[in-house]
């Protein structure tokens, strides 16, 4: 064997070894983290958990039932807010738009997924809570609202977009207008792609704190109403996990636990939808 | 080369309703007729003054090289060219007598349906495909009724009548077609285009099509654009050659085939390019 063939062995046995070596770590932080949870979590979860409210400091026990509530709460709301109008504002660039608009909407739809949740916080607070003088649920939800509007622009404007125009012309030619065939065939068509990317952006503005702690707050206990403070998971986890208290850290162990694992379900489920039956999207 | 296109074409129309408009007692009158269009994309121009018609319940062939502007002549007959950006159509389509451009082209499509080349069913079932024309037209008549009709007429009723409601791509591609076509009778149509609807099916399936639109010609006329001449030899009544944007000669298709009128056409037909 030359030299240089030994060399050009070597180089490769290294190449090899250092993707190899990256790849593991970027699969095991995940691995560790979800390890690490459950280690620490995994034994504070119990029935009580899910159950019961927060207890006065010292007393040991008590649950997050109103932090899930209200995280649920919020994820409704935010969905209410952003869906539509990243859905309907995706049609309008993939259908209706001229290239320029698209291209404008598109730039300012991915400097938007870039800014910042901190600074939508603040945006939201700046918008729906000084006015009002109160923190309240609205307020934060419309945060994580327009934190999933461009996730779904984006994603529902690419599904359509990949939907083959021979479908929009066999509608055309049959006499439907062009309202007809985008409600009737091209977004049937689209329609799991655009669902697991709704689903993805949910589980994305789900684990976001720093919006929620200058709209929705905190509360210890249950929410009264859509107007006022509300619990909600990550905060919890922030706030517990910052207290002096053993027991606190425990729980904070726990509802990371569940927040993760909320996550998990609901991107396995998106990808349970896109995958089954794959025969639109050619 | 301008003169030999004009006389080809003035020698071998049917002359009962050209030019003169006058009605003469015929036997086989005008559905379509094209007159004078020119077509452009952005500045390039595809079609060059082509004057033809299309006789009511014929089939009327569109034979040419690739990029000949066969397809473009077949989508402005129905006015599909406007959904692409900057495509202009120049000079007059009549549909029985009337002005197809200044006509609502819903009506329009309706009048005159269209088979595209690859089978393009939509991703519902198979009787929903069928049933879309007549939902979105707002038909009165019973859907199911229709839907049966149209596909017994599509010579696929006996292959789907089970199964009406499984999705349509679980059919193959020679089933999906004919389905396509049955999509397109549904809502009834006078013209039917069809483009080069067998060049993505196997050659049994293209038999099965090609017999098809013989048995239609009783319900509609038929157009279609194929760059097959056997095929176009054998199912049509009247075919048209064109070449680079220009109508070089349009003959009953027994005529073309064996005395062509232009030595183009003789050196497409006997495969010398093309």
């Amino acid at each position: 064997m030359t030299a240089g063939l030994r060399w050009r062995k070597l180089v490769s046995g290294f190449m090899l070894t250092l993707t190899g070596v990256c790849a593991v770590v970027a699969v095991s932080v995940l691995f560790f983290i979800l390890g690490y949870l459950v280690y620490h979590g995994g034994t504070s979860i119990n029935w009580a958990f899910f159950t019961k409210l927060p207890v006065t400091v010292g007393d040991i026990g008590g649950g997050m039932a109103n932090a899930i509530v209200g995280s649920a709460k919020l994820l409704l709301l935010a969905s209410l807010i952003g869906v539509p109008i990243g859905f309907f504002g995706g049609i309008y660039m993939a259908e209706f738009s001229n290239s320029s608009i698209a291209f404008v909407v598109r730039f300012a739809a991915d400097l938007l997924n870039g800014v910042p949740s901190i600074v939508i916080g603040i945006f939201a607070y700046t918008l729906a809570v000084l006015p009002f003088k109160h923190f309240s649920t609205w307020a934060g939800a419309m945060a994580l609202g327009i934190m999933m509007i461009p996730i779904t622009i984006r994603s529902t404007e690419e599904f359509l977009h990949g939907v083959p125009r021979a479908l929009r012309e066999a509608s055309m030619a049959l006499g439907a207008s062009k309202w007809r065939t985008i409600a009737a065939v091209v977004v049937p068509a689209a329609y799991r792609g655009i669902m697991t990317a709704i689903l993805l952006a949910l589980a994305r503005v789900a684990g976001e704190t720093a919006p929620l702690l200058f709209t929705a707050l905190g509360n210890r206990y249950w929410s009264p109403g859509w107007n006022q403070p509300t619990a909600s998971l990550p905060a919890m986890i922030y706030y517990y996990a910052l207290s002096p208290y053993e027991d606190w850290h425990r729980q904070a162990w726990a509802a990371g636990l569940v927040l993760l694992a909320l996550i998990l379900i609901v991107n396995i489920f998106a990808r349970a939808i896109l995958s089954r039956g794959g025969t639109v999207l050619r | 080369m301008h003169a030999s296109v004009r006389q080809a074409v003035s020698v071998n129309i049917n002359p009962t309703t050209m030019a003169t408009g006058r009605e003469v007692a015929a036997p086989e009158s005008m559905r379509m007729s094209i007159n004078k269009v020119n077509f452009f994309y952005g500045q390039k121009q595809t079609l060059f003054d082509i004057n033809m018609g299309v006789t009511a319940n014929k089939v009327t062939a569109l034979i040419g090289p690739s990029g000949c502007g066969k397809s473009t002549l077949l989508r402005t007959l129905n006015r599909m060219h406007e959904t692409v950006r900057g495509a202009r159509l120049q000079g007059e389509i009549l549909l029985d007598g009337k002005d197809i451009l200044s006509q609502d082209v819903t009506l329009l499509r309706r009048r005159v349906g269209m088979v595209f080349q690859r089978p393009n069913p939509f991703p519902k079932s198979i009787f929903d495909n069928v049933a879309y024309g007549l939902r979105v037209n707002g038909s009165k008549i019973p859907i199911a009724d229709a839907v049966e009709k149209s596909l017994r007429h599509a010579a696929l009723w006996d292959e789907v009548k089970d199964h009406l409601h499984k999705s349509a791509y679980e059919l193959s591609g020679g089933q999906q077609q004919r389905l396509c076509i049955a999509r397109g009778l549904a809502v009834e149509p006078e013209v039917l285009l069809l483009d080069e609807p067998c060049s993505a099916l196997d050659p049994i399936s293209t038999a099965k099509i090609e017999e098809l639109l013989v048995q239609l010609k009783d319900l509609c006329t038929i157009t279609i654009v194929t760059h097959n001449m056997q095929q176009a030899a054998r199912v049509s009544d009247y075919t048209s050659f064109l070449l680079m944007g220009q109508l070089v000669e349009f003959s009953p298709t027994p005529q073309m085939f064996t005395t062509p009128s232009d030595p183009r056409t003789e050196a497409y037909i006997t495969g010398r390019f093309g």
